[in-house]
């Protein structure tokens, strides 16, 4: 089966009048359809630069993120492809025009929700319907059916202040969910949240994403919060980030809930590794580990 | 430019300040009237007590300290400690009053003055609003400007004020420009300046949802900044008012500003004082409506 999204050899680097840095280098890894993928690595090696190359806001320097086109064919702009495409159904992300093609159907979640204080929680939800021109009875249909079944129903009319973090998260998640894409991006959604909200609320994705059946990216510097959601794991080395490792997450029981599966004995022991392998890191680099 | 923008900020602090403590003031009176309805403890309503004293002891030393200065102004007049004919009193200028309100006088100088000041304010309102978001969208362009900007701002607008009537000529037109020099350029940095300090990741949400840079005008620089744009307004109405009697002073034959003049060289110091008086009353009627605007905005906002 072709996977949904594979990056190929991507490298990004940021230009400022001090310099030039490096942020990504040869980075290569595929994502399968369904798939709950977590990029993990040190604060600042350029994963939140991972998902804005994969929603197309950025444009990589090298490389290609391939996106399968398989699913929404009917959906593509035929004036949109590229003549770069390599195979049938495949676009190749070089160029603007194809990126925001691509991002069509990617969701992406910010790390703070960002609701509009100045809308209602319903004005906030379809904000991107509204921007795409895409607010029809069908849409308006689906929306209220997530308000009805996401408990935010009775709050339509509020303001987004009116609602705890947890609720806010969710609505945040409507919102992106609204547009019906096929691949997730999370950038640390769960950062701002305290520690119990965060745990709710990873739950409440977490099965939101199941029931939608969507592939989703995550990115988080939680280690446990990568073990408790994610099929696969990468890491990533210090900036320039670099694959240093992608940890496969195998659970005797499967159908667990982030939550359930903090108290399973893997869970311990992918924490383990992976903790160890953050720690190996920084003995490669023992100037750097005298200062953590 | 953000400089600039503190600066110009810096004027209208105190007031916002002191405004500030006694609405905060004023709403603790209300949730807390609100909590008496569920039974209050003593203590409670001890604290309740002396918050609304000292709101009644504050305005009526307000009021005391105005009726004093206007009773002290009064008998040294007709103590004749001071000379009544230079200095004016209470009475004549009610006196003044009442017969400029007789011969209808007084309705076309104030009218004039009030529509050249309210003409202007849109004027400034909508060319600043539209010079800033030109700005915005054209960075390049804003930094080609911004020297130019930043000197028409500090300039003083005064200077400016013989120049215009010599090439509009002594009209309404050139007076209505004058009130504008004063304001514009001011409002155009403070806007631009506040458009700049959105959170970019409300502007990058715009962009994922897949939105153009019109959509990050129309849906997060614009109604975010309301609140500012208000603010910068309660400034600016003011200095409209201020470029306006600077214009009249040069080349009018009607409103206040004129008149002061006109009181000034004919020595009918009565004419000043009123004129001041009730320019006075203006400009806190003018502010009391963009108040009162900026809290009905708020409040539906928050709702």
């Amino acid at each position: 089966m072709k996977p949904l999204l594979e990056l190929r050899d991507v490298c990004y680097a940021y230009h400022s009048r001090g310099g030039e840095t490096s942020a990504l280098q040869n980075i290569s890894f595929q994502v399968q359809r369904g798939e709950f993928i977590a990029v993990t690595g040190p604060s600042g090696c350029g994963k939140s630069t991972l998902l804005s190359l994969i929603s197309g806001l950025l444009v990589p320097e090298s490389g290609s993120i391939v996106f399968s086109q398989e699913r929404e064919a009917e959906e593509s702009d035929g004036g949109k492809k590229q003549p770069s495409s390599t195979e049938k159904g495949i676009v190749e992300v070089t160029d603007a025009a194809a990126a925001a093609a691509l991002r069509r159907r990617i969701g992406y979640m910010l790390q703070k929700d960002h609701l509009f204080e100045w809308r209602t929680v319903y004005r906030n939800v379809v904000l991107g319907l509204e921007i795409q021109h895409r607010l029809n009875e069908e849409s308006k249909a689906k929306i209220e059916k997530m308000l009805r079944d996401y408990g935010l129903e009775r709050f339509r009319d509020a303001r987004p202040s009116e609602l705890s973090g947890g609720m806010r998260q969710r609505a945040a998640l409507i919102r992106t969910l609204a547009l019906g894409p096929e691949l997730l991006l999370l950038d640390e959604p769960f950062s701002a949240l305290d520690f119990q909200t965060r745990l709710a609320v990873c739950d409440d994705v977490s099965e939101i994403l199941h029931r939608e059946k969507k592939t989703a990216l995550l990115v988080t510097h939680d280690l446990s919060e990568a073990v408790s959601m994610a099929d696969r794991i990468i890491i990533l080395t210090k900036r320039p980030a670099r694959i240093r490792n992608i940890l496969e997450l195998k659970f005797e029981q499967e159908g667990l809930t982030p939550l359930e599966r903090r108290s399973t004995r893997e869970f311990q022991e992918y924490f383990n590794l992976l903790w160890e392998e953050m720690r190996d890191y920084e003995e490669d680099f023992p100037i750097a580990a005298e200062f953590v | 430019m953000r400089k600039i923008f503190r600066s110009q900020r810096s004027s209208s602090e105190f007031e916002r300040v002191e405004s500030g403590i006694w609405e905060r003031e004023i709403l603790a009176c209300e949730i807390a009237q609100r909590g008496e309805l569920f039974g209050t403890s003593e203590a409670q309503h001890v604290y309740l007590r002396s918050l609304r004293k000292r709101q009644y002891r504050v305005r009526a030393i307000r009021i005391l300290i105005f009726v004093l200065f206007l009773i002290l102004w009064e008998s040294a007049v007709r103590l004749s400690w001071i000379d009544g004919f230079i200095f004016s009193s209470p009475s004549r200028v009610v006196k003044t009053f009442c017969a400029m309100w007789e011969d209808g006088s007084i309705f076309q100088h104030v009218g004039v003055t009030l529509v050249e000041t309210l003409v202007s304010f849109a004027c400034v309102v909508l060319l600043g609003i539209g010079v800033a978001v030109l700005l915005w969208y054209n960075t390049e362009l804003s930094e080609i400007l911004e020297p130019y900007l930043v000197v028409l701002n500090s300039l003083p607008k005064s200077a400016l004020a013989p120049l215009l009537i010599v090439w509009l000529g002594a009209n309404m037109k050139s007076i209505i420009v004058a009130g504008m020099s004063v304001a514009i350029f001011g409002s155009i940095l403070n806007l631009y300046t506040g458009f700049n300090e959105m959170d970019p990741d409300k502007i990058k949400l715009i962009y994922t949802l897949q939105g153009t840079k019109r959509d990050v005008l129309t849906k997060v620089i614009l109604p975010g900044t309301v609140p500012l744009l208000i603010s910068v307004m309660k400034v600016n109405i003011g200095l409209c008012l201020v470029g306006v009697v600077i214009g009249e002073f040069i080349g009018a034959r009607q409103g206040l500003g004129y008149l002061i003049i006109y009181g000034s060289q004919v020595f009918k110091l009565d004419w000043v004082i009123l004129s001041i008086v009730i320019l006075c009353v203006i400009a806190m009627l003018l502010y009391g409506a963009l108040n009162f605007m900026e809290k009905k905005c708020l409040r539906r906002q928050e709702r």
